[in-house]
């Protein structure tokens, strides 16, 4: 055990220096002026090489880098945005709950939706049920999330008047110069966010749910349990469910990974201030802390995801439990 | 009276290409404590008959007709939920590969017991008392250690054993093995089958032994039936069946068996695949590959003949009796010479 945890953590530093190099490295390629930019329009040539300078822009590119990498291992700091001049840590702790609600909520949602459906239709292959939930995965993969929010927030939200058509509450209550708050405004205005972001995953798990119990159902070992005399409902509980549900935590902890990135589009659309949101925002004004900190912050999301799966996957599977 | 009666038993699959007649009217009886092997071929419907027996099928996919009576009771008429009693406590059954009819992911402890549960109205701790005891019956060293264990930390054939336990915690009156030695190397193949020998002794239970291979039936069984095409084509007590087989393709069968002390020549083959059982061949099913075929061999099935060697020998051939008798004496001779040399 103490071993894997070694390795995992080596892993986890070596993820982490490649990601935020090819930040660097993107950062140094792309044509910007990111000293010009936060000096705003009307600075002077010498105001914009003060500003340079003060950014530590005038420096080549790995000093900068190192001078980030010792921010943060020397002072957990990710440094300030070079436009805001906020701390990038202050901007992630207040964007990161946004993005977390989408996300995990979306994830409670979608796995909440598949696996029922995946399961019934795996039950029933062709029927009515089957048919319908093959379609709903079809248009699932195929309509891009921008496109069924767009939908969505016309036609329930500005159309029918049933939601919010943007915007974000905080879950909990109070708060200084906030519209609204509390977890019943929240999720009224996540709800259409929530959608528009779970159903190419809904979809994609639907697909997989049932194709892992089809599967499953023709193992020898469902046969085996059947011949003892299990009955329908004990074949699918003890023996179908356990063993065509653990590729699905291993393919979740990859998705909320990748789950972090598809949250931009939904951010953008619905007007959440979240990561996606501040992410965009910041490649426009080559704001390159701020972008740094959520690229840093969503690796070590994917590590964090990856080890809990992977320490799960242990529990759920004597195969691969160390012994 | 018999504990399994199986009297024209048919099964049908429903496939895209049409219907597949895997089974196509087998009728035999088993009685009490006794071994019955089945022989055949891949696809001659040995598996099949017996899924159909348990109810194994899924009945989406086939259609069984004909009679099972087990202890009298007509299975192919019983509920779903009668089945499933049946299934386990009746009747245990176990498979071809030992690497798969496990659930990975449950220890062998809870699979024993779970068997036990399903069927009787004791504790857990019973179940898992009985669990032991049973892993101790067929031979599992630390019984009460590696119950804990999962199927992945257990060998073939020890797996195949725990099979085997699982099938007998309930102390069923009928074994049913589908080639429990086929997948398993050749020094295990043996201490299974003495194994489940041992045990019949024990429990008294009768084994359907379902195989491919003669040397098991010689083995373990009192009685053989020679499956092929979806048809008993011969059916013998086991003695009788090697002293006199009376048709084609039982001397194919017969011939093709690998000898120890042959001087290394080619092993006879059956030429020829076996049927098709989406289009069987008119009249007698083996006719397309039999070296003795006749023009009614391709018109009518030959009926199941009564053997003048042996009580109960029966076989479908429409060689008359002298023709089966000189060709019988002409292979067996060439059988022994081919040992001698």
């Amino acid at each position: 055990m103490t071993q894997f945890l070694i390795r995992r953590i080596f892993w986890a530093i070596f993820l982490f220096l490649v990601a935020t190099i090819i930040t660097y490295l993107i950062f140094w390629v792309i044509p910007a002026d990111p000293a010009a930019l936060a000096a705003g329009k009307s600075a002077t040539p010498a105001d914009v090489a003060r500003v340079r300078h003060y950014l530590h822009l005038d420096e080549p590119i790995w000093r900068q880098y190192l001078r980030f990498l010792w921010n943060l291992v020397g002072h957990q700091q990710l440094g300030n945005s070079f436009v805001t001049r906020q701390s990038v840590n202050h901007i992630i702790g207040q964007d990161a709950p946004v993005t977390a609600s989408l996300v995990f909520g979306g994830a409670i949602f979608w796995l909440s939706l598949s696996i029922p459906v995946g399961i019934l239709s795996a039950l029933r292959p062709r029927s009515i049920l089957d048919r319908v939930s093959m379609s709903f995965v079809l248009v699932g993969i195929s309509a891009h999330p921008v496109w069924i929010g767009l939908i969505l927030s016309y036609l329930v939200g500005y159309r029918l008047h049933i939601t919010p058509i943007v915007g974000y509450c905080n879950f909990f209550p109070g708060g200084i110069g906030v519209q609204c708050s509390g977890p019943v405004q929240w999720a009224y205005h996540l709800l259409l966010p929530w959608i528009t972001f779970m159903i190419l995953f809904a979809a994609l798990y639907v697909r997989l749910v049932r194709a892992n119990v089809m599967e499953t159902m023709s193992e020898d070992y469902v046969r085996t349990a059947r011949a003892k005399g299990a009955s329908e409902s004990r074949v699918m509980i003890q023996h179908v469910l356990r063993n065509s549900l653990l590729p699905v935590v291993t393919i979740l902890g990859m998705d909320l990974g990748l789950a972090l990135g598809g949250a931009i589009f939904t951010e953008s659309i619905f007007n959440l201030p979240g990561l996606g949101h501040e992410v965009i925002n910041a490649y426009n004004t080559a704001d390159l802390p701020t972008i740094t900190g959520i690229v840093v912050f969503a690796t070590v999301c994917v590590i964090v995801f990856n080890f809990i799966v992977d320490v799960t996957y242990g529990f759920l599977d004597p195969r691969i439990r160390p012994s | 009276m018999a504990a399994l009666e199986v009297t024209d038993l048919a099964t049908r699959f429903r496939t895209d290409d049409g219907i597949v007649r895997a089974v196509a009217g087998v009728s035999f009886s088993l009685d009490k404590g006794r071994t019955l092997g089945v022989v055949g071929e891949s696809g001659s419907g040995k598996s099949v008959t017996f899924l159909s027996v348990m109810g194994l099928l899924d009945p989406r996919q086939s259609e069984v007709t004909g009679s099972v009576l087990l202890d009298g009771e007509q299975m192919l008429a019983a509920s779903k939920s009668r089945l499933q009693q049946i299934r386990g406590s009746k009747i245990g059954m176990i498979f071809q590969d030992p690497m798969t009819s496990l659930n990975p992911v449950k220890s062998i402890g809870w699979q024993l017991e779970e068997a036990a549960l399903i069927h009787q109205d004791i504790t857990r701790k019973e179940a898992r008392r009985r669990a032991i005891e049973i892993l101790k019956q067929v031979e599992i060293p630390r019984a009460d250690q590696r119950v804990d264990d999962y199927p992945h930390q257990f060998s073939g054939g020890m797996r195949q054993r725990v099979m085997i336990a699982m099938a007998l915690i309930n102390n069923p009156e009928i074994l049913i093995a589908d080639e429990p030695t086929t997948a398993l190397d050749v020094t295990t193949q043996a201490q299974i089958l003495r194994l489940m020998k041992r045990l019949q002794d024990e429990y008294g239970m009768a084994i359907v032994m379902i195989t491919h291979d003669l040397g098991v039936v010689a083995e373990l069984a009192d009685d053989v039936a020679v499956m092929y095409g979806g048809r008993i084509v011969e059916q013998a007590q086991v003695d009788d069946l090697f002293a006199k087989p009376e048709m084609p393709y039982t001397w194919g069968l017969l011939g093709s068996l690998p000898r120890l002390n042959s001087s290394g020549g080619r092993l006879e083959q059956i030429p020829g695949q076996p049927p098709s059982l989406l289009h069987p061949p008119s009249g007698c099913p083996f006719n397309p590959r039999c070296e003795f075929v006749m023009d009614i061999c391709r018109q009518k099935l030959p009926p199941l003949d009564q053997s003048t060697v042996g009580v109960e020998h029966r076989f479908r051939c429409h060689l008359d009796d002298e023709a089966r008798a000189r060709i019988w004496e002409q292979k067996r001779a060439a059988l022994v010479s081919a040992d001698a040399a």
